[in-house]
């Protein structure tokens, strides 16, 4: 059976009001893109979005919160985006904030069949509030649980048409947890090759767990601290 | 008064040795880097996913694929090597990385340290904060020694939420280079031009200062 689908509207096909999603990237450096955009226009709301940030106000996450299709984000920073704040702040939009080592364990243990694992990280902090504690050789640690995520979206460099994906630069981030992770996974990638092409000792995630997959178009990879040397 | 955000970053250079794994927050500590002492080799780990983070790129250089954790473009340098965020963590967490040096709001004497929210004012996130004072040993605490109100952030107890609890042994501020222990700070060094009576002022929690303070050294 192919896994290889058109476009961004043919990929997110099934994706309806009220569906947790997971999407990848840190900051707007390896975000799908594609997927994002074929959200935006498809109208879906009520989404709950696993997510490292939440975009800008016109890119990424942030063009599907302009659109008010979010109604919770799950993130560890949330920093660059004032239509966020706004919709936070007026109760539109909940949101849980997560360790940035949790949130991706989290996302690990959800593709690795594990539903919970103890981290030292938030151990006396809000972060453990209602959550179980325990002691492991005279350290204090906070249970925390994987995640249900009906799709993830991941955006890699290069993909064959069995699925495998590679990833380039630091875009590869949370990409290849989130990959493993969703119920349904949509790898957008910017190469589409014939299996065989890619060599087998260099994919970073392996075709089992991409579901669809095709070449994105029009990547505007946008910097968000453009920073040389002076 | 004291110290600069570069002379802060300065002394801090100073405590890197030879072959250190080293995480650098956003802010001050990132100003370390420039000033890594000759002759030794450190490893800037970035936790967005890359070990070996190299300067910042040249106009040509540019890759909207390779920024750090603060969203900045950086570069790769020989060694380096590139992975996803729960191996990142990974490395964090199970304190392979030899020294990490964060800013804060307010550390207490006791170690706490709050450095991520401000209940009633916008909440952006704690990012990998947590998850760095949790998992390292040696940390160094890199912020002013009070706050733009001029109110102490060296206190008995912290009053902001916590980030981690019982977790920071060092910090330096402007004012001096202080190590938490036995519920007080002790000063260690006392900056340039600085009186032990401006340090007591400045530290609303427990000071301890010894016979044989040193001021600190600070290269050029």
């Amino acid at each position: 059976m192919s896994k290889i689908v058109s476009d961004a509207k043919a990929a997110i096909e099934g994706i309806s009001d009220n569906m947790t999603l997971m999407l990848g990237g840190f900051g707007l450096c390896g975000i799908p893109e594609n997927c994002i955009k074929a959200l935006v226009q498809s109208g879906v709301k009520g989404l709950t979005c696993i997510s490292n940030n939440a975009g800008v106000d016109d890119f990424g996450i942030g063009l599907m919160l302009q659109g008010k299709q979010v109604k919770k984000m799950i993130s560890s920073y949330v920093g660059e985006n004032a239509e966020f704040e706004r919709q936070l702040l007026s109760g539109e939009l909940e949101v849980d904030l997560v360790p940035q080592g949790t949130l991706s364990e989290r996302i690990r243990a959800t593709g690795a069949g594990i539903p919970a694992f103890f981290t030292p990280a938030g151990y006396g902090t809000e972060v453990q509030e209602g959550k179980e504690v325990r002691e492991f050789n005279g350290r204090m640690y906070v249970m925390e649980e994987s995640f249900n995520s009906d799709f993830a979206l991941v955006k890699a460099w290069k993909g064959d048409t069995a699925g495998n994906l590679i990833f380039k630069g630091t875009a590869r981030n949370f990409n290849p947890m989130m990959a493993m992770a969703g119920k349904v996974t949509i790898a957008e990638v910017e190469e589409l090759v014939p299996a065989g092409s890619l060599d087998p000792n260099f994919i970073h995630v392996p075709g089992i767990f991409v579901n669809r997959i095709f070449q994105g178009v029009d990547y505007e990879k946008r910097i968000e601290q453009r920073t040389v040397q002076s | 008064m004291g110290l600069d955000k570069y002379g802060i970053a300065k002394r801090i250079a100073k405590e890197l040795q030879d072959g250190y794994y080293v995480n650098l927050g956003i802010g001050i500590p990132t100003l370390i880097a420039n000033y890594i002492p000759e002759g030794i080799q450190v490893v800037l780990q970035s936790e967005n996913g890359l070990l070996g983070m190299g300067p910042f790129p040249t106009e040509e250089e540019v890759d909207a694929d390779l920024i750090n954790a603060g969203k900045q473009t950086v570069t790769t340098l020989a060694g380096s090597s590139l992975f996803d965020s729960a191996m990142s963590f990974a490395m964090i967490r199970s304190g392979r990385v030899d020294l990490t040096v964060l800013g804060a709001m307010e550390v207490s004497q006791d170690g706490d340290i709050a450095n991520w929210k401000i209940p009633g004012k916008m909440v952006k996130g704690m990012g990998g904060a947590m998850d760095l004072v949790a998992g390292a040993d040696n940390i160094i605490v890199a912020m002013m020694h009070t706050n733009r109100a001029g109110h102490s952030k060296l206190l008995p107890s912290c009053t902001l939420p916590l980030t981690g609890k019982a977790c920071i042994k060092k910090v330096m501020t402007n004012l001096g280079y202080l190590e938490i222990k036995e519920g007080a700070f002790h000063l260690l060094e006392i900056a340039p031009g600085v009186t032990i009576d401006e340090i007591r002022q400045s530290t609303a929690g427990k000071l301890v200062v010894s016979e044989n303070v040193k001021e600190m050294e600070i290269d050029d």
